[in-house]
């Protein structure tokens, strides 16, 4: 990868809270290329939705970007005012969240919502306005888009709002799309659906995908590369398949040891060990795992620890790797 | 529309549960009327029961309620003792009275309560912010007999610019001819500008200290809602795909953020037009909340039922109306 779609360097955010400051990101650092789909993974607290609020801009007003660098296509994103933030985000990338109901305005029509965002960014007459909604609607496979565009939030189903979600987030044919755990709250036959969805149009599209879960098995399935993310550090970055076939990390490998469907036997099921230290602490050591390793050496906690050379196909943050 | 029908309906049990209450709670008020209406040293027992039947007072409590019943059918509320005068005239007369002085002052607390409230939530913690908290909280703490004598005070007795704060009109002006009981509505339709700007002139201070005195709830309703939908995540999407600011506060966040809004201003009218006696009283304006005080003290019966009734029936058609603008503007309502 010599030119990346997105190149993430160094990102280290704080959270201001009344009970002290939360290092949420540390050094966080690293690409996406073209038409690529990655996966970034973590426990719940280890810094990936904060990664991506970072890129899109749309941190909590708590959130302070201590240092680093958001490259997209070469652009800063960190340095844009807010008038080129907004002609840049929903356009040339854009995300997809969590929670597909609570993510769309209640009380306007789903047509509208999608309308909102190409007369945005392509404006152009009502009526054609009209008719590229309802290609985007027929694009997420939304059946009856003509009157479903007319529906409201509340009278669609969690999958259908999540694919309204994607059909916002696709409307105008972004590079980058971050789907931010887009299936964590729907049920499994619906989730291999819009999983299978994304990749379709993100293939279609041409269109990079960085999708953060906690599902490895997910996404294993789905990802070309993943990026494993520990208490707001990057420990681990490969190809999907050699990091689930060689993990190097500790954590990887107790991540992956903790997935009933990459172990080969349920005796080899283990849950991991401890838990997130706490990020408000000023004594965080530099290895933020090291407290709940059991390969931890003296030199572990001697110095400042880098990813591997970035652009390293493997990459691990470890001093005592397997 | 079914639904605004089956509203309307509904409406009527309440309306007799009114009658049925008010009337009973003025007859167990402390006081005998006919004693107090036949209050001449030269009143014999006699003449006073002679009162009593006059007014019907001597028949049994149901055969009352009845024979008053009887007689809202037909529209008529009875008279007023004190005044001789038809109940139904004196609101014809004094409630629009009441009621443009409720307007305005409601159209001022809307104009000045809302932008005050959102700009306070955009930017919390900010001069604007702590501004509307000093303004509400003046405003709902300062009793409004305080501020109308203060506003009279200054405006009138020290600058000068005010009319002098007694009733509806300058007594050297006529009034308009009657369409709508409303001084300045009526004075337009005449097409007298002149008047218009008397009329509205007068009614500047007392609505300014009505309208104190209801932005309180409304700067802090339009605050408070205005905060929670924009941290909501809806908000969060719009941002996220790049939509003007402009977009984002008044089509996602302010259209949400009215449905509270709404039904506190449905709350706030109400209670407006029925509790602004003391405003009233220090403006000497001829409005329904004086004449209600005045029929206590007096044992009217038939005007204080009138206004409890009248009361209760705009009561029912603000909160209608409440529900239809709130059907209006969020679809989750409307089904």
């Amino acid at each position: 990868m010599t030119n990346p779609l997105l190149a993430v360097k160094d990102l280290t955010v704080d959270f201001i809270t009344r009970h002290g400051t939360v290092h949420v990101l540390d050094d966080v650092s690293f690409d996406i290329g073209d038409g690529e789909i990655v996966g970034i993974i973590g426990e719940s607290g280890s810094g990936k939705s904060v990664t991506a609020y970072s890129i899109m801009g749309i941190l909590d007003h708590a959130a302070r970007i201590r240092s680093g660098e958001i490259l997209f296509q070469g652009r800063d994103v960190l340095g844009m005012n807010r008038s080129e933030l907004d002609r840049w985000r929903g356009k040339a990338a854009s995300i997809i969240f969590q929670n597909p109901r609570t993510a769309l305005n209640p009380i306007r029509s789903v047509g509208d919502q999608i309308a909102d965002v190409l007369a945005r960014h392509t404006p152009a007459r009502a009526s054609e306005i009209r008719a590229k909604t309802i290609d985007a609607l027929k694009q997420v496979r939304i059946p009856d888009p003509e009157r479903r565009s007319k529906a409201y939030p509340f009278e669609l189903s969690g999958g259908l709002c999540q694919r309204i979600g994607i059909a916002i987030a696709l409307a105008c044919a972004p590079r980058l799309l971050i789907a931010d755990e887009p299936t964590t709250g729907l049920d499994v036959t619906t989730q291999a659906v819009i999983m299978d969805l994304i990749r379709n149009l993100a293939r279609e599209q041409k269109t990079s995908v960085a999708l953060i879960t906690h599902d490895v098995a997910l996404a294993s399935e789905y990802c070309d590369r993943l990026i494993i993310m520990h208490a707001g550090h990057v420990v681990e970055v490969a190809p999907t398949a050699e990091i689930i076939d060689h993990p190097r990390h500790p954590y990887t490998a107790q991540l992956l040891r903790s997935v009933p469907s990459l172990v080969d036997s349920i005796g080899e099921l283990q849950a991991i060990r401890g838990s997130l230290p706490d990020l408000r602490r000023a004594d965080l050591p530099f290895c933020r795992f090291a407290e709940r390793c059991d390969r931890r050496l003296p030199i572990c906690d001697a110095e400042r620890l880098h990813l591997g050379p970035a652009l390293e196909r493997h990459a691990v943050a470890c001093r005592n790797p397997l | 529309m079914t639904g605004i029908v089956l509203r309307l309906l509904s409406a009527i049990p309440t309306l007799f549960g009114v009658v049925l209450v008010t009337f009973l709670i003025t007859r167990v008020l402390p006081g005998d009327p006919a004693v107090f209406f036949a209050s001449n040293p030269s009143m014999t027992t006699q003449d006073i029961e002679a009162v009593r039947q006059s007014l019907g007072l001597d028949k049994p409590l149901p055969e009352q309620f009845l024979i008053y019943l009887g007689g809202l059918l037909h529209g008529d509320l009875g008279n007023s003792l004190s005044t001789g005068q038809k109940v139904v005239t004196e609101f014809a007369n004094r409630l629009p009275a009441s009621a443009e002085l409720t307007f305005l002052a409601f159209f001022i607390a809307i104009g000045v309560s809302l932008p005050l409230g959102i700009a306070a939530a955009l930017r919390p913690g900010s001069l604007i912010d702590h501004l509307s908290r000093v303004i509400a909280t003046l405003g709902v703490s300062m009793p409004t007999f305080v501020t109308g004598l203060l506003l009279i005070f200054f405006f009138y007795f020290v600058l000068g610019v005010a009319p002098e704060p007694i009733g509806r009109l300058d007594p050297f002006m006529f009034e308009p001819d009657r369409v709508t009981g409303l001084y300045t509505i009526d004075a337009l339709i005449a097409g007298d500008l002149e008047l218009f700007a008397a009329a509205l002139k007068q009614m500047i201070l007392p609505a300014v200290t009505m309208a104190l005195f209801a932005l309180a709830p409304l700067t802090r309703m339009a605050r408070a809602s205005m905060l929670e939908v924009l941290g909501s995540e809806f908000i969060r999407t719009a941002r996220a795909s790049g939509l003007s600011r402009r977009k984002i506060i008044m089509t996602y966040a302010f259209r949400n953020a009215l449905l509270p809004i709404v039904t506190t201003m449905g709350m706030t009218f109400s209670y407006m037009l029925g509790a602004n006696v003391l405003v009233e009283r220090v403006f000497s304006w001829p409005g329904v909340g004086a004449f209600a005080v005045d029929s206590i003290i007096n044992l009217d019966y038939a005007p204080l039922q009138g206004f409890m009734l009248v009361m209760a029936g705009i009561f029912i058609v603000v909160n209608l109306t409440t529900d239809v603008v709130v059907a209006l503007i969020d679809p989750r309502a409307s089904r």
